[in-house]
């Protein structure tokens, strides 16, 4: 574009005004990381409030009301506040450079979607500080719960839920655009990097859901203020149907925040094991046969509301299929591990503890969709178990090792290794003694959400909690390592990594405020 | 960029825009949607709004079964309320007549509502009511009391493994409390 | 030793001694088989597609973690630079839908098992109510007494605040249980007062949320006597985690005697309306009933919790007309969390509860209300 053109030989602007209006896509990529690990700090803190609560039975530190909003603000804001803009932030930074682009194909647009966000989570967090509370309903927030029965700062949430779902749509919208029509020539969709190709599809589920989920915030709205009756039964409406529409966008969601993280160990395991990716057009179909299965297994979180026996048996059937991709997308790891030549620096540490990790998480998944056996888990910690397997060493493994990996090219040093595997190793044993047990706490009948339990729940939870600390502290080390990195350390070549294949490789590390202003030699694109 | 890549994207953009606001509608779409879902399958127990016309008892066959009738209040709502005959037995296609008591406690006029459902569900297609109070605002004044008739019968279709149906009836509050409670101050 | 060593040495005894405090508490690792049919067709299912995820993970893993230790470059391993092969995919692809085809058929059995609700013997309404249970015996015909009743939370707010030791069955023991008879097909039929509940017990299988102003049904055939215990499933609340459900399984004519009993029971209240009480007995009464019913949202000491929730001490309600202040417990306040009471207690209750509010947390109106106030209320609107 013309504005890049004419600062094209020119370096950031100085101070905050570079951050406020820049339109650069690596400066943007690196607010949105920023932004994301400051609310995964905080997010982490309200996890640490609970874990801390119910590391003994009876009720210590904080009040059941004040309980549930601590669950709700920490789903909301992890989900929306740390892995999703993650994610961006990692589009932003490495898809340009993956597909030889000078920048995002609406850099504009892209400064705006990202500063919109501050505001969002700050309107939503501003409700801890009310006299009414923050919303206590859940992130799932059910109607009647959230609609008839909700604090009055329900409607700074509806609005917060807005405001990141428009900053969604633009990012989705901007990822598009750029992959559809920003390829150096030669760099066809089947050459794309995967990371490129599971946010291209991320982000048509993106254009698909946000609208959706802006849809349902909107009539809770109206319900609220207006007096209609979408989800009240007085009025002759249906709390069920708030579930279907807010479950239509809440399972591809799910998705949303796991694809890219297919993405980014796809990039990592064949570097590390200095071998091509194993079956890359099937990593493609699997990723967008699983995109298109999100569409039509919703109703499985709904299994207990009472829906007629031929749609429970669809939508387990439709659940279960799902299992096929993703299966093959496992195998494709290993078989690219099998006879490489493997080193584990950081990144492929969390790569390989992502496999295994979210392969269990995978498996609970098949479990839970079984809906006679679902009958039993439904609302248990079994559930807890299974989500924060794929979410934590599924999708935010995913995020560090993404972040390990690609350090080096941002800041142009190595991170400090020993560090980068202390942190690996706490975080592992953490998240496992966190979370194993939690499966044990939902089978022996523990619900989820609750402030305070019956003594048989004991053991587990207090092992949960001791895991909980130990995960939450050992993310301070990745704050260590980052700044350490930003601020020195050893110089980083282009390629970095000696089995890394890529076109973000050919440029120097730090990459250079402008890169591919003119496009790549077509000869350097070479399949993944 | 060229001047042909960026009408592309321009293109392209507005597509993606007019998709966001395509779903934002589907949302919304989903509502009558669900309606017409649940209408066909009986989804919920929905049983509709409609009465349906019928005056001659046609009966079949000597198979009986059972309707249960359930009244209860919602919350904020406490009107005495009950199904005058807990069930009754009919057989498919014979018409019945049956009613609800409710009766208002309070000392100033309030309306009710009261909202059907079906167990099991896929009963709720098989219950026809040719009278009924479902889905009408019921204004009851201090101390009044109303018996609320129900005509209905079952339809000859229904399959062989229901024997027993419950209809359900759950009574919420729906005065319009524009000043709400003048004479209760909360501390 | 090595103060290392020592150190090591001292945290794992401690770890031990831990455990070992714990071990009376059940460490209970798996889904319980239950009593009825469905809940141990339910584990079966349940352990038959663990161990296939365990095979499957088995495989998986052992042949990523064999590449792992032989594999690595420091081995001197060399990549191969084979990427491909349909032939491999399509067989992990067909593999997997196989075994998913092995998994689905026995589901489907028992899924439609669980949902065959017909033919029941008895016929319960359980609604959820913001924070507590109500149990409502469906009867043949309109001379029979009606058994219904509330089922509260009575572990003590001593015990959760944890200024009383915990007992056995810590937050899973309730005032009125659910009592059923065994080796009878009992249909439940589930909705809510308010917002979405959940009924569950574990040892039965029976999970199904309560949603207001719809009615869902499942039943069970419990096979053995005893007290099944469970819990409100789904978010609804403050006291979401304190809403427990206790079933009682007997013997038809233990059942049948305890049934009789309850119809007594409704009667005797009747009678009972129009009693004289004592300001001893009204404000132990109360108290009770403040402690079970009230006290989640009013707060020990009547304190209340800002701001959905006024404190009653020196509440201008609660020190000022009587008439009013019964009239308000009674019939709740529209549009806000404080329910009706009209109908979820008993005159008897409710003039306890009123006396109790009224003389304690620093009130002293020094009134005391008899049943025969509060039913005088009730009566003459």
């Amino acid at each position: 574009m013309s504005a890049a053109h004419d600062d094209h030989h020119h370096g950031p602007a100085k101070g905050l005004s570079r951050w406020l209006f820049t339109t650069n896509h690596k400066d943007i990529g690196t607010l949105y990381l920023w932004f994301s690990f400051a609310m995964f700090l905080l997010g982490g803190s309200f996890a640490m409030v609970i874990r801390a609560e119910l590391f003994q039975p009876g009720l210590q530190l904080v009040e059941p009301n004040f309980f549930n909003q601590m669950t709700t603000m920490h789903g909301l804001i992890m989900v929306f506040g740390a892995v999703m803009p993650a994610f961006v932030g990692l589009a932003n930074w490495m898809i340009p450079m993956m597909i030889g682009a000078p920048d995002m194909a609406l850099p504009r647009m892209n400064n705006w979607s990202f500063w919109i966000l501050p505001f969002a989570f700050a309107m939503l967090s501003s409700t801890l500080l009310m006299d009414a509370g923050a919303p206590n309903f859940g992130w799932t927030f059910y109607a009647p719960l959230s609609t008839t029965y909700a604090p009055e700062t329900v409607t700074f949430f509806i609005f917060a839920v807005h405001i990141m779902g428009a900053s969604s749509i633009m990012g989705a919208i901007n990822i598009i655009a750029t992959v559809l029509n920003m390829r150096a020539p030669g760099m066809t969709l089947m050459k794309m990097p995967l990371f490129v190709w599971t946010w291209l599809i991320t982000a048509y589920l993106l254009i698909a859901v946000m609208p959706v989920l802006a849809g349902v915030v909107t009539m809770m709205l109206f319900d609220i203020h207006f007096g209609t009756s979408f989800f009240n039964a007085a009025g002759g409406g249906d709390p069920v149907l708030f579930q279907h529409v807010f479950w239509f966008f809440g399972h591809p969601e799910v998705y949303i925040m796991i694809l890219p993280a297919f993405g980014v160990i796809s990039a990592i395991i064949p570097t590390f094991a200095r071998k091509r990716l194993f079956g890359y057009d099937s990593m493609v179909y699997a990723t967008a046969s699983i995109a298109f299965l999100s569409f039509i297994v919703w109703a499985h979180h709904m299994f207990t509301v009472g829906m007629p026996i031929a749609g429970e048996l669809f939508f387990m059937y439709a659940t279960m299929l799902i299992a096929v991709p993703t299966g093959v997308k496992v195998f494709n790891w290993v078989a690219t591990m099998f006879r490489g030549s493997m080193t584990f620096e950081t990144p492929m540490l969390f790569a390989i503890a992502f496999v295994v990790l979210f392969t269990m998480g995978g498996f609970t998944g098949l479990m839970l969709a079984i809906t006679p056996a679902d009958f039993q888990y439904h609302d248990t910690y079994f559930v807890v178990a299974h989500f924060h397997y794929v979410l934590v060493p599924g999708a935010v493994f995913s995020i560090m090792a993404a972040t390990y990996y690609w350090l080096p090219k941002w800041t142009g040093h190595m991170y400090d290794e020993r560090l980068g595997k202390l942190h690996f190793w706490l975080s592992f044993i953490g998240v496992n003694i966190l979370f194993f047990p939690q499966h044990f706490l939902g089978l022996a009948g523990m619900p989820r959400r609750i402030p305070d339990y019956a003594l048989q729940f004991a053991d587990f939870n207090w092992i949960s909690s001791i895991g909980g600390f130990l995960f939450g502290a050992s993310q301070l080390i990745l704050l260590v390592v980052v700044i350490k990195c930003i601020k020195g350390g050893k110089k980083a070549t282009a390629q970095v990594w000696d089995g890394a294949k890529g076109l973000e490789w050919t440029v120097a590390s730090p990459a250079p405020y402008h890169t591919f202003t003119t496009p790549p030699n077509p000869d350097l694109i070479e399949a993944p | 960029m060229s001047r042909e890549s960026q009408t592309s994207t321009k293109r392209l953009v507005t597509k993606l825009m007019l998709t966001v606001v395509g779903m934002f509608g589907f949302g919304f779409a989903m509502v009558p949607l669900y309606d017409v879902i649940c209408d066909i399958t009986g989804l919920n127990g929905k049983t509709g709004d409609q009465v349906v016309q019928q005056t001659e008892t046609v009966m079949v066959g000597d198979r009986e079964i059972t309707v249960q009738f359930l009244a209860q209040n919602a919350a904020g709502m406490d009107w005495e309320f009950r199904a005058n005959d807990p069930q009754v037995k009919v057989k498919p296609g014979e018409i019945k007549v049956v009613s609800y008591h409710a009766s208002n406690s309070h000392n100033y006029i309030m309306t009710g509502q009261a909202i059907p459902s079906v167990a099991p569900n896929e009963a709720a297609q098989y219950l026809k009511k040719l009278e009924c109070f479902c889905f009408q605002e019921q204004v009851l004044q201090p101390g009044e009391s109303v018996d609320m008739g129900i005509r209905f019968f079952v339809d000859e279709s229904i399959p062989e493994h229901i024997t027993k149906l419950t209809l359900s009836y759950s009574l919420f509050d729906i005065t319009d409390y524009e000043k709400p409670q003048a004479a209760v101050t909360l501390n | 030793m090595l103060p290392k060593a020592k150190l090591w040495l001292a945290l794992t005894v401690a770890a031990l001694t831990m455990l070992s405090t714990n071990l009376q508490a059940a460490w209970d690792l798996n889904m319980p088989q239950g009593v009825t049919q469905i809940s141990r067709d339910t584990y079966d299912l349940h352990m038959q597609i663990l161990w296939w995820c365990v095979a499957i993970g088995v495989v998986v893993f052992s042949v990523m973690i064999w590449s792992i230790v032989n594999h690595r470059k420091s081995k001197g391993a060399v990549p191969a630079t084979f990427h491909e092969s349909t032939k491999v995919e399509i067989v992990w692809t067909i593999i997997p839908f196989i075994i998913l085809i092995l998994m689905a058929v026995p589901a489907t059995r028992v899924l439609t098992h669980a949902y065959d609700a017909s033919e029941s013997d008895l016929d319960i309404q359980i609604t959820g109510y913001q924070w507590r249970w109500e149990y409502r015996y469906l009867r043949q015909n309109a001379d029979e007494d009606e058994v219904s009743f509330f089922s509260n939370l009575s572990t003590s707010r001593d015990e959760i605040n944890n200024t009383m030791p915990k007992q056995e069955n810590y937050l899973l023991d309730v005032d009125n249980p659910l009592v059923i008879p065994i080796n009878k097909k009992v249909r439940f039929l589930v909705t809510s007062n308010d917002v979405i509940h959940a009924w569950w017990v574990p040892d039965f299988a029976v999970k199904k949320d309560a949603i207001p102003g719809f009615i869902n049904e499942t039943w069970t055939i419990v096979e053995e006597p005893g007290v099944y215990r469970g819990q409100c499933a789904e978010l609804c609340g403050i006291d979401h985690g304190f809403m427990p459900i206790v079933v009682h399984a007997l013997p038809q004519d233990e059942y049948d005697a305890w049934y009789a009993g309850r119809q007594e029971q409704a009667r005797a209240a009747r009678a009972q309306a129009n009693n004289v009480v004592t300001r001893d007995q009204a404000m132990a009464t109360g108290e009770a009933i403040y402690n079970r019913t009230c006290v989640a949202c009013h707060q020990a000491g009547g304190v209340g919790l800002a701001p959905a929730f006024p404190a009653l001490a020196g509440s201008s309600v609660v020190n000022g007309d009587l008439t009013a202040n019964i009239e308000l417990v009674l019939h709740g306040v529209p549009g806000t969390a404080m329910a009706s009471y009209a109908r979820m207690l008993s005159p008897v209750e409710l003039s306890g509860i009123v006396t109790y509010i009224r003389n304690s947390f620093g009130n002293s109106t020094g009134d005391l209300v008899q049943p025969a106030d509060v039913n005088a209320l009730l009566e003459a609107q």
